[in-house]
């Protein structure tokens, strides 16, 4: 006898749960057939597999895996010939089990050149305004108040009228200047990797969980800042490994606040000294740690 | 992407080849032992076994039929691809640097370096089609007093040999004649040795790599600078990409650099830049030594580098190489 199960909850499902599919008591041993999703571009397949388990439970299996073409398949017939050549050389006595070639255990990606303020052994993009105005490692000037980098101190500021920090706000300009100074060093002076800015301190040391520890809590953002704006931001104080704005579903708009994750905490503190009270598209920035540091 | 690694030298990689179909990679080292793989997966395929000093250079001629190669042992050897059989051996009096065929396989230049009393010199000889014919005799030989000469090429159609060595300047000589053509400018040129020279696919242009940490783009007929590209390393490897409109650089030792361990290790990278823009695209890390040797796969989708640890390094690129936007 079959039976419908329908959940009056559940306006539209928008997936269909298997288990609750129209249930025939009579195949209960039949198990819907094996799917295969197709190595889609990236190269990701999915074997959808259902059998019984040692219960007599239906069990699902899902099985992902990536499909990588390590080479191409040749089409010149004279090339096809030489792979059927005969070994020579050195490589005659050649037993499978010779590790000569291998391929590599780590994945090796082509990494775009890094934001200035980063490493100093790192290129420059020679395109980049922001490199052109730090001009080979010297500080990077921020006004708070009238928001233009690279001209001019907040206290030299020529637009003084326009919007005063709060004093809650923190500010430690005076080490911020000798952090980036010492960070953007003189090619000509050798800085031990130890000291080098973005210097791991410890060894070893796992990577995710500090990310975490680097958060940037940036509130008062202007409602039509997006993911890349901060990312703009904040790319010239150090590496950033993700951006997170928090949008009303509703509208589409900022909630009003963010997270932004460096690399290095370095970076990250120097973010919070400099944009802190920044001027940006018409309001006035707050950035703190994301969790409460004291340090 | 998953570079494959391949150990089959000892001693630092001197120069890396693709053959025309790219499916075979050459690759020289100072082990004495040129070696040839296959280009998919790096399987080894064999060894030419019989040259005493390192190898600097070699090249393949376009059927893939005959590998001629250029040792420190002062002879340019020419072997049967298929069988590492040595064919032929021509004598010098001082090193063979720099060995390149001519389009049609029919000549071959080869720079030979100062040694003792004899000068740096260009040879070409005439490769006969029957081996058993073949003459030690050169068609030509240029001689001139500008220090070692690390790399010569043919230009279009034969007509012109580019050589590029130690005075960094770069020379167009007429290859009938031997009469020098034009020098390039000392102004523009490059500072230090120019260490490295890789031709474009259709020939017109040249990339000359230097340790003046900086490789530039010239024009074959004219030797007109066309671009510049700068980095943080002398430049020791380079190379055009066939498909898309890349350089690759390969480069040494940051001198403030040698005395540091630094715990990343493997970190020498071959550099990508736009070779229209000029600017840095990427870079790809990996050798634990120097890059002495870079080629790219004539089909633009796989390339590999060889460093001085010893490893050949031999890179598929993903798909979204090709989608880079600067």
């Amino acid at each position: 006898m079959a039976f419908e199960r329908s959940d009056p909850n559940q306006s539209k499902p928008s997936k269909l749960r298997w288990g609750e599919l129209e249930e025939d008591d009579d195949l209960d041993f039949l198990l819907p057939p094996r799917e295969v999703i197709g190595p889609d571009e990236n190269g990701i397949k999915k074997v959808i597999e259902y059998k019984f388990n040692d219960e007599g439970n239906k069990v699902k299996i899902t099985t992902t895996t990536r499909v990588r073409k390590l080479a191409k398949a040749r089409f010149n017939k004279r090339a096809l010939e030489r792979r059927n050549w005969e070994k020579f050389g050195d490589a005659v006595r050649e037993d499978v089990g010779s590790r000569l070639t291998m391929v590599s255990t780590e994945e090796i990606i082509l990494e775009r050149p890094r934001a200035p303020g980063s490493k100093p052994e790192e290129m420059k993009v020679a395109g980049d305004s922001l490199a052109q105005l730090t001009k080979g490692g010297a500080v990077l000037m921020v006004c708070r108040t009238c928001g233009k980098k690279g001209d001019h101190w907040t206290s030299k500021c020529p637009y003084k009228d326009l919007a005063s920090p709060a004093e809650t706000f923190v500010d430690k300009p005076t080490a911020s200047e000798t952090s980036v100074a010492a960070s953007g060093s003189s090619k000509g002076a050798y800085v031990p990797p130890s000291m080098r800015a973005g210097a791991e301190r410890t060894a070893g040391s796992d990577m995710r969980r500090r990310n975490d520890e680097n958060s940037v809590r940036v509130t008062n953002l202007s409602e039509d800042t997006r993911e890349p704006d901060l990312l703009e931001l904040f790319r010239p104080f150090g590496a950033v490994t993700r951006v997170y704005v928090a949008m009303d579903q509703k509208t589409g708009a900022s909630r009003g606040f963010g997270f932004v994750n460096f690399v290095n905490r370095e970076d990250a503190q120097r973010a919070i000294n400099k944009l802190n009270g920044y001027g940006y598209d018409n309001l006035i920035l707050r950035v703190e740690w994301a969790t409460p540091r004291s340090n | 992407m998953r570079p494959i690694l391949m150990k089959g030298h000892e001693r630092p990689l001197t120069f890396l080849k693709y053959n025309r179909d790219g499916d075979l990679l050459f690759s020289c080292a100072k082990d004495h032992t040129p070696t040839v793989w296959f280009a998919d997966n790096g399987e080894r395929l064999g060894t030419y076994r019989g040259h005493n000093g390192a190898v600097w250079c070699c090249d393949v001629s376009r059927n893939s039929a005959r590998l001629i190669t250029g040792s420190a042992d002062q002879t340019v050897k020419l072997w049967n691809v298929q069988t590492g059989a040595q064919l032929f051996t021509f004598n010098f009096g001082s090193p063979a640097r720099s060995v390149d065929f001519s389009v049609g396989d029919k000549l071959a230049v080869i720079t030979t370096d100062p040694f003792m009393e004899l000068t740096s010199a260009i040879h070409v000889k005439r490769i006969a089609g029957d081996l058993t014919e073949q003459t030690e005799e050169s068609a030509l030989v240029i001689k001139g007093p500008q220090g070692r000469i690390n790399r010569a090429v043919w230009g279009p159609l034969n007509t012109t040999i580019v050589s590029a060595g130690e005075d960094a300047v770069i020379r167009l000589w007429d290859s009938e004649t031997g009469k020098l053509l034009m020098e390039s400018n000392k102004d523009l040129g490059h500072k230090k040795a120019i260490t490295s020279l890789s031709k474009s696919r259709d020939g017109s242009n040249f990339v000359t790599g230097s340790l003046d940490k900086s490789a530039k783009l010239w024009d074959t007929r004219t030797l007109t600078l066309i671009k510049n590209f700068v980095t943080e390393r002398p430049v020791n490897a380079v190379a055009i990409a066939p498909l898309l409109e890349h350089v690759v650089l390969g480069g040494g030792q940051d001198t403030s650099a040698v005395t540091t361990t630094d715990h990343r290790a493997g970190k020498f990278e071959a550099k990508f830049y736009d070779k229209i823009l000029q600017e840095e695209i990427g870079g790809v890390k990996g050798h634990f030594g120097p890059i002495n040797a870079l080629a790219f796969n004539p089909d633009g989708k796989s390339f590999s580098s060889g460093g001085e640890d010893g490893y050949v390094r031999l890179h598929h690129f993903d798909p979204d190489y090709f989608n880079i936007r600067i």
